[in-house]
């Protein structure tokens, strides 16, 4: 069938909006995915003993399954229980979760490091253990791996073609879409993946911005 | 809970989850490979060499694996690449892992102290006789525990050529939530399948890596 | 080359990274058998010298030769890898961090080379190995590993395995520097019973005790260039330059 690129602009907008959608589903599910690790992390360390089994069941789960096969549960277990969300909200969900158990892990690991001298001087200053947590605690130990947390942010954006199998309408979707009447998968998926590719750049430049900030205020 | 269900249907899991396995295994092979050239080409004394590694690693993680994977299923016949969905799995999961491989390799090799290779060349080594002889097993042992890593990961990814129609365990468990709307208990199937592949290939790992450090 | 009184012939030897000159133009001759001291401050190009004799650094300027035959001739590149690793054969060297090979046995580290590359046989190289060992008092550690052996120990199984190879001329790069006080000796030891063999040495060292005492010759350098060369006696008691004067008074204030 050969190549022939010059369909490619007629296109172009569906295709924008499929990065924008991309993009969007990536910075929310991350936000999550950050909030809900810090959330997991302090479950996992501190929370009662009731909330601490199932979660470490729940992350266990989470970390050795694929996250295709999660999207799946989530996507069609919301419906099971009658909670019928729009594709997206599932995907973001899905995505969050997902890696919000892989950011619990960093955080866990960089509380524990931070922990005893940190909370015993806010403990003399008379902060409660919680306050001691949210204030001193937490802050050092999340600022100590967001390198790491900032590499988990960018495989977000790669799995974030997955939710194209559950009926998302973002990147991989629109290319597959505009494949669908055009019959040029290769052109349109290699167009997809350039538009990935400078993404993933501008995230990586993000992060070396953010991560520069920081190493000034240790 | 459906354990009725599940009892049923769990045949049919566990013949998914033998190409789930023979998908891991094919594609490590392929990872391991494509690793060991991409390491060879980063860090070989032709620019252009270094640069074609470069290029690899950077494009192939800078992209999501299911648009490579339907680059080469759906795009391939378009350049006159015939593949079935078990071949492009393969390939296109291979040649993934093996970007990531190429950087866990790397690192394995260059931080072996560079005295090393000044020792071996100063005896009259050639640069492919300190490699092998010298380097290599130094930096073999260091790159089992991370490789580990990048094998766990493959494993998991192996699932995205469901989105091919292989009919592998995630398929499999999208196929019986679509039929019997039990997607938790499906869910569980093929998670406690996935997670039984990963626990042996884990201790498979650990066992390699205590045997290389043991000398 | 036929004269062989210049057994080791570095001709305008030059070196600079960029704009940084490390190496200015250095000549200098050793003859079969001299033992050869080089001494100066920290960052003086001595180290670098040293490593130009085998090529591990790669002069930008001048030329080497060992035994009428140049080391860092101009050669295509597959050429030239073939030439250098049979000159490096001939050139032994010992490091300051040792550079054993840590996953192999004391025995393998001595062994490898000459099996690889003399293709002697297993008997054979084990046969050389125990020699040379037993030459610097290393026999009875010859199936440990590098990590059970001290410092000391590791430099001489490093100066046997260097031995191993028969080079023409041995090149130590302070290799006592990164020893505890204690373990000095017996690596000096070695390398007395290696001068009283009339082995070619030349030795990069902060220890002017030990370069007075075994070597025929001192050369002080500078930044770059040799500042003074002459017989250790001369060098060390009654030195020429106020450099060389300025270097051994603090240096000799330093050690105390």
């Amino acid at each position: 069938m050969g190549l022939d690129f010059s369909i490619v602009p007629k296109y172009m907008d569906v295709i924008l909006l499929g990065c924008a959608w991309t993009i969007g589903i990536t910075v929310a599910a991350a936000l999550l995915s950050f909030f809900g690790g810090i959330v997991f992390a302090v479950i996992a360390l501190y929370g009662p003993w009731l909330l601490r089994q199932p979660f470490r069941l729940f992350a266990w789960l989470f970390m050795g399954t694929p996250l295709l096969l999660q999207l799946f549960l989530i996507y069609f277990g919301l419906v099971q229980i009658g909670i019928d969300l729009p594709a997206f909200v599932a995907g973001i969900i899905g995505l969050g979760l997902h890696f919000a158990v892989y950011n619990s892990e960093l955080i866990q690991t960089a509380i524990l490091a931070v922990d005893k001298g940190q909370m015993e001087a806010a403990r003399t200053l008379g902060l409660s253990r919680g306050e001691a947590l949210r204030k001193v605690v937490i802050p050092q130990a999340v600022r100590a791996v967001l390198p790491p947390i900032g590499n988990n942010m960018i495989a977000l954006l790669k799995d974030s073609a997955l939710v194209s199998v559950i009926g998302v309408s973002e990147l991989t979707l629109s290319a597959q879409r505009v494949i669908g009447k055009t019959y040029r998968p290769f052109e349109f998926y290699l167009l997809a993946a350039a538009c990935y590719y400078v993404i993933n750049l501008g995230m990586e430049w993000v992060q070396r911005r953010i991560e520069r900030r920081i190493s000034i205020s240790r | 809970m459906d354990f009725e269900l599940m009892l049923k249907v769990y045949p049919f899991f566990l013949e998914a989850a033998w190409l789930t396995i023979l998908l891991s295994v094919l594609t490590a092979i392929l990872g391991l490979t494509c690793g060991a050239l991409g390491a060879a080409a980063r860090l070989s004394r032709f620019r252009t060499l270094r640069f074609i590694g470069a290029a690899y690693v950077s494009v192939i993680r800078g992209t999501p694996a299911l648009i490579q994977l339907f680059i080469l299923y759906f795009g391939g016949p378009q350049i006159g690449i015939q593949l079935d969905a078990f071949e492009a799995g393969v390939i296109g999961l291979g040649v993934n892992a093996g970007a990531y491989m190429t950087e866990t390799i790397r690192g394995a090799i260059i931080t072996i102290d560079k005295g090393q290779g000044e020792a071996a060349r100063t005896l009259g080594l050639s640069q492919w006789q300190a490699m092998y002889k010298v380097i290599l097993p130094q930096s073999a042992r260091l790159m089992i525990r991370p490789l580990g890593v990048n094998i766990n990961a493959l494993i998991k990814a192996t699932a995205l050529v469901a989105a091919i129609s292989v009919v592998e365990l995630t398929y499999t468990a999208q196929r019986y939530i679509g039929s019997t709307y039990k997607p938790f208990e499906m869910f569980l199937l093929a998670g406690i399948l996935y997670m039984i592949i990963i626990y042996v290939a884990g201790r498979g790992i650990a066992w390699l890596d205590r045997k290389a450090q043991i000398t | 080359m036929t004269d062989t009184s210049d057994f080791v012939r570095i001709e305008h030897a030059q070196k600079s990274f960029g704009k940084l000159e490390v190496l200015k133009d250095i000549s200098l001759t050793v003859e079969r058998g001299q033992i050869v001291a080089i001494i100066g401050p920290s960052g003086s190009g001595k180290s670098t010298l040293l490593r130009a004799i085998n090529d591990l650094d790669a002069l930008t300027g001048g030329e080497i030769w060992l035994d009428g035959v140049q080391v860092n001739k101009t050669l295509p590149h597959r050429q030239y890898e073939k030439h250098i690793n049979e000159m490096r054969q001939q050139i032994g060297m010992v490091f300051q961090h040792f550079n054993l090979f840590p996953h192999l046995t004391v025995r393998e580290n001595v062994t490898m080379a000459p099996m690889l590359l003399k293709d002697l046989s297993k008997a054979e190289a084990n046969k050389l190995a125990e020699e040379q060992l037993d030459h610097v008092g290393m026999l009875e550690r010859i199936e440990y590993y590098p990590s059970q052996l001290s410092g000391g120990q590791k430099q001489r199984v490093a100066i046997a395995r260097a031995l191993a190879m028969k080079p023409k001329l041995m090149l130590f790069d302070e290799a006592t520097s990164a020893l505890d006080p204690e373990l000095v000796d017996e690596v000096n030891q070695v390398m007395k019973k290696l001068a009283e063999d009339h082995m070619t040495m030349i030795i990069v060292t902060h220890e002017m005790d030990f370069a007075a005492a075994v070597c025929d010759r001192v050369l002080f350098m500078d930044q770059g260039v040799v500042v003074e060369e002459g017989p250790p006696e001369v060098v060390f008691k009654n030195p020429v330059k106020d450099r060389t004067r300025e270097f051994l008074r603090k240096h000799i204030e330093g050690a105390k």
